[in-house]
């Protein structure tokens, strides 16, 4: 491989099979589509602290969307919801952070040439790139994109007569959800394989850095979950267009009486949430992964219980997948199943916690050096902590009853699952930057951007909690409806203000990502004087990724600081000193 | 206008931007550092801040608890409702302890580990005494959150319905309809193909249950008397939500669903308790479509007397239909 045949433009930079380009690839579509979501939320956002007024923001949509007076439509605001919804799940949050760093970080970390198969990971990126075209193009059909929900419940997202999102939008969005979940199917097969078959000599498992870990468990959760989303989205369009009636039973709609009988739409709630729980792990593991080993590099020692860390990742992987019934403690389902859901819920908690807790006694007697990336990855743990918790109410079903789809969901899944990932894909961008592009990114610039972010974070997503204990229902176009909630306007406000200075602060990041690719200083081979196998490559980035022989490992990923070493850190490939002992 | 000021201030931003990284970039060149480097005063500086915000949030946190405490909703008008508020502030009590001890902690820990070039940070990998301290602390205080979590749930579930009055709730796009059983407390059947404009729920007139039952726009409930709610949907999901009584339920078109319950005060208690605006409200609690954010119905918690007046105003459906045809 070290005599690879000579690049064209096209095949470095387009058709790439070098998993590293294809990893910036998938950066680059994410980082695309996370501004895509976020002006939408900032959309929204304005609409719910000044409801039925315009805005300029609203000239950036179609302009079917808004009414004459220069007010969003209210199907079109949920149609930005589920449009947020869906671009952070799956584009950003999955295909953006495993694609990204499950595509980098495997073959660097574990010391292979490149990923098992880099033909079909290359299929994987453009499978993904298609899907975002899709997803992109059915913003701008009549009737508008899903309007639905991201969870896309029939028979809302059955029948056209209900919501107009739900006609060529909501095609388009299956469509583009299709062909997404066969890029993810490939990309995580491949990820799969790699990783145990591709180890380089001495890369056991048990020393294997606990992103890798991470992204495997990831890849695998991913393989066993997304073909049950194909299958119910394929019923779905079965019941949209050829008129079956899996999900569809005694329906008058707009006045027009369907002859569907039978089918149950918590038969579909059951399908997708099968993917959709597991799903929040996909998005949370790999950022806990990069968290792990950010936090492990930066505090200048070994990452506290590392077995017990990839214990918990197992464990809740696990039960991950026998907990997607506290999405439907209320739709009418047993109330003993209930019971068994609650039971297995709040178990992941066991694991949640030894997780903070490792992280905090990495953090003890640590020599921590303020990286972007560090100051991110603590921030992981901040909002792992802050809403985590919040998932002891929400996972007990007798609790569940007054909190359940109100704005409580929305403030403990954005700080749990959004916050945690975010601030764990741009520890992982600060971190790898150099190891991607060659170059640094902006020191002065990244702290900037971490102390807005994190601000504004907590003023965007903290008082959620106070509006859905007030009763607050989420995917309310406004709450001015109900004169119970006419106290809650400034609360209202104050979120908006916090997301539309949040929003302002990324420019930071992408302006620093950008200048730092072209105009950035140059980057040393270790630059954060890490371990892993990464940082023994060059700086010139090359197909194959060693020039040489592969490395050779000889040690576990956290010698930082060990006793008896002259430098706080030692590299995979070190021999064992005389007499040292592993770990 | 407005949108070439927008595009010029962007563009000053961006170029501010650049100024000041090329400056920073060049004084660091000429003192000889690397400007990316992060050396011991940015871990002073860093550590520092994470210290104040870290703390800042936590009295953020604090104001908020303190500011809006307000306008959360009002303890619970129902037996179980009640049940649920005490489970409910021994678990928020639970988090808030685990919050208040472990971020501070976190931020605390940040602050006094912050690098320096000249120390070595304590090698320490595992230590499986703690290991299995706070796996083991989480476990027992889970099990005892989970048992008292699945009783609260058992009791609220696992109602005797035998002697509660029934009515009926029924959804669609946008807008709620109620069905009282009528004194016979049996509900007639219904079948979605007889809803016309005249037999809103659809209801079969066939069924001798039927004729006594009653449609209603606003339910009316005695206090201190249980009640069964039956749900259903003629177009897409809705989700009855009585946030005041800690009571939801999906309405699934095809399927019934249902939810008993006791109310424990009239309206004219809470609006003493509450102020003169207060209503008991059902909303809608899942996305159905464009109206979703108004889909109101008012519930009147009464004595039996206020009820018995009102119930024998509201016209039976036999009467009602059978004389218009």
């Amino acid at each position: 491989m070290a005599d690879h045949h000579k690049e064209t433009f096209i095949t470095k930079y387009i058709f790439s099979q070098d998993h590293k380009m294809i990893a910036k690839q998938f950066l680059i579509t994410g980082m695309f589509m996370a501004l895509v979501g976020m002006l939408m939320s900032a959309i929204f956002r304005v609409q719910l602290a000044n409801p039925g007024e315009s805005s300029i923001l609203y000239s950036l949509l179609p302009g079917s969307w808004v009414n004459e007076a220069g007010a969003l439509n209210p199907d079109k605001y949920l149609a930005l919801v589920t449009m947020h919804g869906t671009i952070l799940v799956f584009w950003v949050l999955t295909a953006g952070l495993s694609g990204t760093f499950a595509n980098f970080l495997i073959p660097l970390q574990i010391g292979a040439r490149d990923m098992a198969s880099g033909f079909l990971n290359m299929i994987s990126y453009w499978l993904f790139f298609i899907a975002t075209v899709i997803l992109i193009a059915s913003i701008y059909v009549q009737g508008g994109p899903a309007s639905s929900g991201w969870t896309i419940y029939p028979p809302l997202s059955a029948l056209p007569q209900a919501i107009p999102g739900s006609g060529t939008g909501m095609t388009l969005w299956l469509l583009s959800i299709t062909i997404f979940v066969a890029g993810s199917l490939i990309g995580g097969l491949n990820y799969i394989v790699t990783v145990l078959n591709l180890r380089t000599k001495g890369m056991s498992m048990r020393r294997m850095p606990l992103t890798v870990w991470a992204l495997l468990v990831t890849a695998i959760l991913g393989v066993l979950s997304f073909p049950v989303l194909l299958s119910c989205g394929l019923l779905l369009l079965f019941d949209r267009s050829f008129g079956t009636s899996f999900y569809l039973s005694d329906i008058i709609v707009n006045g027009e009486m369907l002859h569907n009988i039978g089918g149950s739409p918590i038969l579909f709630e059951h399908l997708f949430w099968f993917l959709g729980h597991p799903e929040v792990y996909i998005i949370l593991l790999p950022a806990l992964g990069i968290v792990s080993e950010v936090i492990s590099v930066n505090s200048r020692k070994p990452i506290f219980g590392y077995t017990a860390m990839v214990g918990a990742i197992l464990v809740i992987a696990f039960l991950s997948f026998i907990v997607w019934g506290h999405h439907m403690f209320m739709t009418g389902m047993n109330p003993f199943l209930g019971s068994v859901f609650t039971f297995t819920t709040l178990l992941i908690a066991i694991p949640s916690a030894v997780k903070v807790f490792n992280w905090l006694a990495t953090l003890w007697r640590a020599n921590i050096r303020f990286t972007p990336a560090m100051l991110f990855a603590i921030g992981t743990v901040s909002a792992f902590i802050t809403g985590g918790l919040t998932g002891l109410i929400l996972g007990d079903s007798a609790l569940d009853i007054n909190v359940h789809d109100t704005y409580f969901v929305v403030g403990h899944f954005h700080i749990v699952m959004g916050l945690s990932a975010i601030y764990g894909m741009y520890a992982g961008v600060y971190h790898w930057f150099p190891k991607m592009y060659g170059k640094m990114m902006n020191k002065n610039l990244g702290y900037l951007h971490f102390w807005g972010t994190f601000i504004c974070a907590y003023g965007v997503f903290f008082p959620m909690h106070f509006l859905g204990l007030a009763g607050l229902p989420r995917r309310y176009y406004t709450n001015s409806a109900f004169p119970m909630f006419d106290g809650l306007t400034d609360i209202n406000s104050i979120i908006t203000f916090f997301a539309l200075a949040g929003a302002v602060i990324q420019a930071i990041f992408i302006f620093n990502f950008i200048y730092s690719i072209f105009k950035g200083t140059k980057a040393s081979q270790n630059p954060w004087k890490a371990n892993t196998l990464e940082w023994t490559t060059p700086v010139e980035r090359i197909h194959g990724n060693w020039p040489g022989e592969l490395p050779v490992v000889e040690r576990w990923a956290y010698d930082y600081s060990k006793p008896g070493q002259e430098k706080d850190y030692a590299l995979q490939t070190e021999p064992m000193q005389k007499g040292e002992e592993e770990h | 206008m407005t949108s070439i000021l927008i595009a010029l201030v962007s563009l000053l931003v961006i170029v501010s931007l650049v100024q000041i990284t090329r400056v920073s970039e060049l004084l660091a060149e000429l003192k000889n550092e690397d400007v990316n480097d992060v050396s011991d005063a940015d871990n002073n500086y860093q550590g520092v801040l994470t210290l104040v915000i870290g703390f800042g949030f936590i009295a953020f946190v604090i104001w908020q608890m303190y500011e809006w405490n307000h306008l959360l909703l009002p303890p619970a008008a129902s037996v179980h409702g009640m049940e649920i508020d005490a489970l409910m502030r021994v678990s928020m009590g639970l988090i808030l302890v685990v919050f208040f001890a472990l971020t501070p902690l976190l931020f605390f820990f940040t602050y006094k580990y912050r690098g320096n070039k000249s120390r070595k940070a304590y090698f320490f990998a595992h230590n499986n005494k703690l290991e299995v301290i706070w796996t083991v602390v989480p476990t027992v205080v889970l099990t005892a959150l989970i048992i008292y979590g699945l009783r609260t749930w058992d009791r609220a579930m696992n109602v005797d319905v035998s002697d509660s009055t029934i009515i009926e709730v029924y959804s669609k796009q946008f807008g709620w309809t109620a069905r009282s059983a009528g004194e016979d407390n049996k509900l007639g059947k219904s079948n979605f193909r007889l809803v016309d404009n005249t037999n809103v729920l659809g209801v079969d007139m066939e069924d001798p249950n039927a004729a006594d039952d009653k449609v209603l726009r606003e339910v009316h409930l005695v206090v201190g008397k249980p009640v069964l709610l039956k749900f259903r949907s003629q177009d897409v999901i809705h989700s009855a939500f009585l946030p005041h009584f800690r009571v939801q339920m999906n309405c699934v078109p095809g399927l019934s669903t249902q939810f008993g319950f006791t109310p424990t005060k009239t309206t004219k208690e809470m609006k003493e308790q509450e102020g003169e605006d207060f209503d008991y409200i059902l909303l809608c609690n899942k996305i159905c479509g464009s109206a979703h954010y108004n889909m109101q119905m008012t519930f009147i918690v009464e004595t039996q007397e206020e009820y018995d007046a009102w119930i024998a105003s509201k016209k039976t459906l036999s009467q009602k239909l059978l004389t218009q045809k």
